[in-house]
């Protein structure tokens, strides 16, 4: 084994050195060097999503109906409490405004971290990641003309699970992975892209969607309840239904947006606590992977075969953390190679950067995330223009959508390698991205307006919760 | 701080012969594991029972952050009675986890790894998909 050579090095002896600007230091005179403050990953975040106070939210690209959704909530929630409490408080009990502001405040924040919560969105590889990969389909593929296979089998528990190559994320993705097509990244243990949330569902913040429709189904069930024996009362003593109603107009209201939402909602709760329970994803419910469907004898190589591990697994594992590092600085080593390094290393930078290498390149990117350099805090709704090429297939994808990632890809082949560079680059590669989008159709531009839900349960309650839900709008 | 000096030296001076990738083992699911299998390009750089050894202790960390015990349905049943508010504030097991397998990495790096040219790099900053090795040109031959 060779040693001791790398040790006896002197930095100072070797030959002109790569420059690597370091991400920053606090250290006013690399400050002014420096042409461009140091960025964060989230601002050249290649999908298709939304960063707000400086990356530590983040939102689909199309919020869908999100505030359509938080206006119902807090609506209802709101004549509730004005119309409905006063009267109930004083005929029945206080408890009632106590149970209803509980199950309210529940509603408002998982909604919220549903909506904000990084789904499980894979970061994609690497330049050099993709040329490994590439090289080792090109090796195992054939010589004909046909394109070497872009899936990979493998067992997981005695049970055959073929990964498919993302073509936009240029990796073979982990099983129960899926590319959502909204907002263009692959997604661990993908369930849905929800609308209602503005946001894919997914590893991360599956628990969250799960307690959201849950205490959702108790809280309209309670407001319907509690509005009904409102107006049951009111309406006591021969004064009938509708004086009851003009009297308490506000009532009338919650009770048809409740009457109508509380079947969609206690449905997709209770098929969501059917998916929970055998460890399913609506993703595989509604593809019908394990079930069999082909003939063969396949079951859910997931499930730990009881249904109490199952959902303790699903909603009480270890929370996973974000892969995507929004708010970590850019490497400088990234930048380097990528070409853009336009300043010289100064000896003083040299310095300080050995006391910060040997925390490593993470520990690197964390001790310049504590210099009190940055800049502007909540630059709201900064979109990301980065790959714009729109996915146009429905939000319920994977299969539709590698076909239209294939079309994008000799694109994003070509400019993979400015993933984490310059907004020039990546202002070119979205005109590129639009060129080229133009000549595929586009339904997508249907969904967020009238949601295909991807919701939709085999069955027909999910269907009358989306028409449900909008007819009040009416 | 030798060491320091040829981390720091390596990462800016030498040049990068390969990188290998180490890729994720999917057939106990989708839990964190990699691979085990040797990749030839290191065969005449380290040892295959010492880098054996460190994908097997990655591996055993990983599992230990996913574990499903007692400790982590206590942990979500709280978090979920808080509307999970609780992980605003307090550092979940699984980054404790990864705070450990960081000091890992840097440790094998420092001992093992780069007095032989090598560079493990922390598979999170890869979204734990691979365990990126660096192979530096060998200096000792130019020399």
């Amino acid at each position: 084994m060779k040693n001791c050579e790398y040790q006896q090095i002197d930095p100072q002896a070797l030959p002109t050195p790569t420059p690597t600007p370091p991400p920053h230091h606090g250290n006013d005179t690399e400050k002014k060097k420096e042409p461009r403050r140091p960025r964060r990953k989230w601002e050249v975040f290649p999908g298709k999503n939304r960063f707000y106070c400086n990356g530590r939210i983040i939102v689909a690209r199309q919020s869908g109906v999100l505030p359509l959704t938080l206006g119902l909530i807090l609506v209802t929630s709101g004549l509730f409490f004005i119309f409905d409490c006063p009267f109930l408080v004083k005929h029945l009990t206080s408890c009632i405004p106590v149970i209803g502001g509980v199950l309210f405040v529940f509603v408002l924040i998982t909604l919220l971290q549903t909506s904000f919560t990084d789904p499980g969105i894979l970061p994609r590889a690497t330049p050099d990641e993709a040329a490994d990969i590439e090289k080792q389909i090109d090796n195992t593929g054939n010589t004909s003309y046909r394109p070497p296979p872009r899936t990979k089998e493998v067992l997981i528990n005695q049970q055959v699970v073929k990964l498919k190559y993302c073509f936009t994320c240029k990796m073979f993705r982990p099983p129960r992975t899926s590319h959502c097509s909204l907002c263009d990244n692959c997604v661990e243990r993908f369930d849905h892209h929800c609308p209602w949330v503005g946001n894919c569902v997914g590893k991360r913040n599956y628990r969250f969607f799960y307690t959201f429709i849950v205490s959702l189904s108790f809280l309209t069930a309670f407001i319907f309840g509690c509005v009904t024996t409102h107006l049951a009362l009111r309406a006591q003593g021969g004064k009938g239904l509708v004086f009851a109603l003009q009297e308490s107009p506000g009532s009338a209201v919650e009770l048809v947006i409740c009457f109508f939402s509380v079947w969609s909602i206690l449905g997709l709760s209770g098929f969501h606590t059917y998916l929970v329970a055998s460890n399913l994803t609506t993703n595989e419910d509604i593809k019908g992977s394990w079930s069999g469907k082909s003939g063969e004898d396949v079951t859910n190589p997931y499930s730990h075969k009881n249904i109490f591990i199952n959902c303790c697994s699903v909603l009480c594992a270890p929370m996973p953390p974000s892969l995507i590092d929004r708010r970590g600085f850019l490497p400088a080593d990234e930048s380097a190679q990528t070409g853009s390094a336009d300043i010289e290393l100064p000896t003083l930078a040299a310095k300080s950067e050995i006391n910060v290498c040997t925390q490593g390149t993470k520990g690197l990117l964390e001790s310049a995330a504590l210099s009190p350099l940055l800049s502007t805090s909540c630059p709201q709704g900064k979109p990301q223009n980065a790959h714009s090429c729109p996915e146009t297939s429905p939000a319920l994808n994977s299969d539709p959508t590698s076909e239209f990632s294939k079309g994008c890809r000799g694109n994003h082949t070509s400019s993979s390698h400015d993933d984490t560079s310059r907004p020039r680059h990546t202002k070119a590669r979205s005109k590129k991205c639009r060129r080229e989008a133009l000549h595929i159709p586009n339904p997508a531009f249907d969904v967020p307006v009238s949601p295909t839900s991807p919701d939709a349960a085999p069955d027909s309650k999910a269907r009358s919760h989306k028409g449900g839900s909008l007819t009040p709008l009416h | 701080m030798a060491e320091t000096h040829s981390l720091q030296d390596m990462r800016q001076q030498a040049a990068i012969t390969a990188k290998v990738f180490i890729q994720r083992d999917y057939s106990s699911g989708t839990m964190c594991q990699f691979q085990t299998k040797f990749p030839s390009e290191l065969e005449n750089r380290i040892d295959k029972q010492q880098f054996e050894e460190t994908v097997r202790a990655l591996n055993n960390m990983y599992a230990e952050a996913e574990k499903l015990g007692s400790q982590s349905y206590i942990e979500g049943c709280l978090a979920c009675l808080t509307a999970y508010t609780v992980f605003l504030c307090m550092e979940t097991h699984y980054e404790k986890v990864l705070k450990k397998i960081a000091k890992y990495i840097q440790e094998q790096n420092d001992k093992i790894y780069a007095p032989r040219g090598l560079l493990l790099t922390d598979p999170i900053e890869r979204g734990l998909r691979v365990v990126e090795i660096t192979i530096f040109e060998d200096r000792s031959l130019t020399r």
